[in-house]
């Protein structure tokens, strides 16, 4: 079948930092101070197990950047010139999960059940009429009688232990290889020495991770194609498929906030440090301002005339993912806009303090140029701070996507989302029997995003900043 | 003292007046009220007439920044910046977009947004302090260790599960307060318990974490030695001579959102059912009612700009070598 790649926005935004993620560690690699600091960061099983967990995330949020649109079959009037593609937008990751996407049911169903959650009035086959709780259109439906599901489950779930030691022994010989002959001696007794937690880097608790996960991941695949496994929505959707969607929204959100905001925050916080006079009254006037304005009024009101704009200008968006998308990086605009304050405050400080060092005067008395002082001796050593802050502000940006789509300003109605997802599981609470696995589902998923974040962020500040032994 | 506080307030202008064009600008130069008007009229009723009418009706339908058909100040004042804009330096905020007058409305829901704010906020601030003093207390050990880990996972948690989870499990499950709602006088208490307690839950982790990294600067400082030398008890240490050297960097954060307060809480106001600022807020957002959003940003920017003025005010009260001139 043909494709037609969409890339939208936010989608090239991904590609983008993925690419300053590999030149910052390229960069890093290179500089011994910061190559230092990151082994610092990497002898803790903490952080290895938090970034581990972190990658597994973006994988899936990878997965599901890679936007593409269907070739539809040609009508009988079309000419084969002219190839016509579905409007709907679709992602690598979509097309992973094709049976959670598609099976949907009427409404909500449980976590592996094989009835509706409701009752309804069904014709029987004999012509009456029976108030039951219909079978499930795809969840067990496999089945022929609820006594038959643990048996089911079992010989599903069989491989799942040994296709996870697999993943994890793979992992493990690839880690073992390239030590083995860095070092000398054979792999065998590299991968014993990761395994017994003797390596510089704390690879035990990534690979540990690497395995949960990898069961989980198993589980799924072996499990979801049949059974609801997190339940189903009020429309049927699959609580899984929206849960694994809106893991992209909170790390778009999460990260390219800051990567909007950080080309200015670095700009001016270091001009306003370095240069002082009036650029320094002019760039602290402008922060005051914007810090002085409560942030959830400004984005409210910032959000707010963002939708009037799209919602006024319909012609710029070919499809309603591509506006959403527009509407989501929007957001990450806005969020960046109020953010920005305190970084480029931080910055400014330091710089402050790192002009007046003998280096940066010795380069000056070098007759160096301004560009060039900032570049190569101020820039370098604010990075920490930078690095310290985009960490930091990952996890309260995930959180907050939550919050201001449950206010309406968040991200558009219909991209999946966990703050989308919490607003509607809200009202679910108060139903008799309580509907929970949506408002779980996306409790666990966002904890564990979210655990990861922070407790990797403290990791990082206590390996990059200097202050902290 | 005085001077100081008088020109810290005119320092305070041209702040405000920063924050009062840009809100201008974002108001209505990314979207003309042209936009506006059709979007609140809905694009099935928006012609011609019925824009300019929704105009009139509502004082949009002047110039900007100038008024050419004006005389001599007119030309300036009779805008719509002068008149949307700069009047709010005077707590003139005008008629919201369906007509009510938001002075008045804001005034009547200060009352129960600070019935809410300012207890979780006092209950917060002590809770977060004794028990992040007690976990420097027990500084370097187990229960430190899990202490901030519980901290993490308390501050992972978005603040939107504690407010579904408390009402859940306190008014469904044990059914012990209504769910939501709000009355005067004593029936307050019935209403306002679970708010205040969920968000004194879910502030805790955050706060502590916080100030147990405060008090930890403070606690290889000398007089804390001496203190000890003196042979005071590790309590007496932490709760009389810690805490009170550490007011400084706590006031830092805390004093300036005492101001804001009485804005009260989107969140909690929405699920509570609480008529306070923080949902005439959200129910301005949800009906991008802009008059009201535009009143409520600079009302928060004054109370931000008042509640810095008050944290140097409070430096001097509790550190008499900070002084004022």
């Amino acid at each position: 079948m043909n494709i037609l790649p969409v890339p939208l926005l936010t989608d090239c935004l991904i590609f983008l930092l993925a690419l300053a993620a590999v030149a910052l560690a390229v960069q890093a690699a290179r500089h011994t101070p910061s190559r230092e600091a990151w082994r610092r960061l990497g002898q803790r099983p903490v952080a290895m197990a938090c970034a581990t967990i972190l990658l597994v995330f973006a994988a899936i949020g990878f997965l599901d950047s890679l936007h593409y649109r269907e070739q539809l079959p040609p009508g009988p009037g079309d000419q084969a010139a002219k190839a016509v593609y579905s409007s709907e937008v679709l992602s690598v990751l979509d097309a992973l999960l094709t049976p959670l996407r598609v099976q949907t049911e009427k409404t909500y169903s449980a976590p592996f059940a094989r009835v509706l959650f409701q009752r309804e009035m069904l014709e029987l086959p004999d012509g009456g009429q029976a108030w039951v709780y219909p079978r499930l259109a795809h969840g067990a439906s496999h089945l022929p009688d609820g006594a038959a599901m643990l048996p089911d489950l079992a010989r599903r779930l069989l491989w799942t232990p040994l296709a996870a030691l697999l993943v994890t022994a793979a992992a493990l010989l690839a880690l073992a290889a390239p030590a083995a002959r860095i070092r000398g001696g054979g792999v065998l007794d590299a991968a014993r020495s990761i395994l017994a937690g003797r390596s510089t880097l704390a690879w035990r608790a990534a690979l540990l991770v690497t395995f949960l996960a990898a069961l989980c991941i198993a589980a799924g695949v072996a499990l979801a194609p049949f059974y609801h496994v997190l339940g189903t929505d009020k429309v049927g959707q699959d609580v899984l498929y929206l849960s694994l969607k809106s893991i992209r929204t909170g790390l778009v959100i999460g990260t390219l906030t800051t990567l909007i905001m950080l080309p200015f925050a670095i700009a001016l916080g270091i001009a306003a440090g370095y240069l002082g006079g009036w650029v320094d009254d002019a760039i602290q006037y402008a922060y005051t301002v914007l810090n002085s304005i409560p942030s959830v009024l400004l984005i409210a009101a910032s959000v707010l005339m963002m939708q009037v704009m799209i919602d006024s200008n319909p012609q710029w968006f070919d499809t309603a993912a591509q506006r959403s998308d527009a509407r989501l990086l929007a957001l990450c605009a806005i969020l960046g806009i109020t953010s920005w304050t305190s970084l480029c405050r931080l910055l400014r400080g330091e710089t402050l303090k790192l002009r007046e060092l003998d280096y940066v005067q010795a380069a000056r008395a070098f007759g160096a140029s301004t560009a060039a002082i900032l570049r190569r001796h101020i820039l370098p050593n604010v990075m920490h701070i930078v690095l310290i802050t985009v960490v930091l502000d990952f996890s309260s940006l995930v959180l907050a996507e939550a919050v201001l789509s449950y206010v309406g300003i968040g991200v558009d109605p219909t991209t999946i989302s966990f703050g989308t997802m919490i607003n509607m599981a809200r009202a679910e609470l108060a139903r008799e029997p309580v509907v929970w696995w949506s408002l779980a589902s996306a409790f666990v998923f966002m904890l564990v995003l979210v655990l990861a974040a922070n407790l990797l962020a403290d990791a990082v500040r206590d390996a990059f900043d200097p202050r902290r032994g | 003292m005085l001077a100081y506080v008088v020109r810290r307030l005119l320092y305070a202008i041209p702040i405000l007046l920063g924050v009062n064009l840009f809100t201008f600008v974002l108001f209505f130069g990314v979207n003309s009220p042209d936009d506006i008007a059709r979007m609140q009229l809905g694009s099935k009723y928006a012609n011609a007439e019925a824009i300019t009418r929704w105009k009139a009706e509502r004082g949009y339908d002047k110039p900007m920044f100038y008024n050419a058909e004006r005389k001599d100040a007119a030309r300036l004042t009779d805008t719509l910046f002068v008149d949307k804009s700069l009047r709010m330096f005077t707590f003139e905020f005008g008629r919201a977009d369906d007509g009510h007058d938001i002075a008045r409305e804001i005034r009547l829901r200060m009352g129960p947004s600070l019935a809410v704010a300012l207890p979780t906020f006092l209950l917060s601030l002590t809770a977060a302090i004794v028990l992040s003093l007690l976990l420097v207390f027990f500084r370097a050990t187990a229960l430190d260790f899990w202490g901030v880990v519980i901290c993490v996972a308390l501050m992972s948690i978005s603040s939107m599960f504690y407010i579904i989870g408390g009402q859940w499990l306190v008014s469904k499950m044990l059914m012990l307060v209504p769910i939501s709602g709000y009355a005067g006088g004593l029936d307050m208490a019935r209403f306002l318990g679970l708010p205040v307690l969920i968000g004194v839950v879910a502030g805790l982790g955050s706060g502590t974490r916080w100030y147990r990294t405060i008090f930890l600067e403070e606690i290889s400082r000398d007089y804390v030695r001496t203190a000890r030398a003196k042979g005071l008890s590790e309590l007496a240490v932490l709760f009389r001579h810690v805490l009170k050297n550490a007011l400084i960097p706590i006031l830092t954060g805390v004093v300036v959102v005492i101001p804001s307060l009485f804005l009260g809480s989107l969140l909690m106001e929405s699920f509570f059912a609480i008529p306070g600022l923080g949902s005439y807020t959200i129910d301005a957002i949800r009906g991008q009612d802009f008059a009201v959003v535009r009143s409520m940003v600079f009302i928060g920017s004054v109370m931000y700009i008042v509640g810095l003025v008050l944290t140097d005010i409070s430096y001097t009260v509790v550190d008499p070598r900070v002084r004022l001139g």
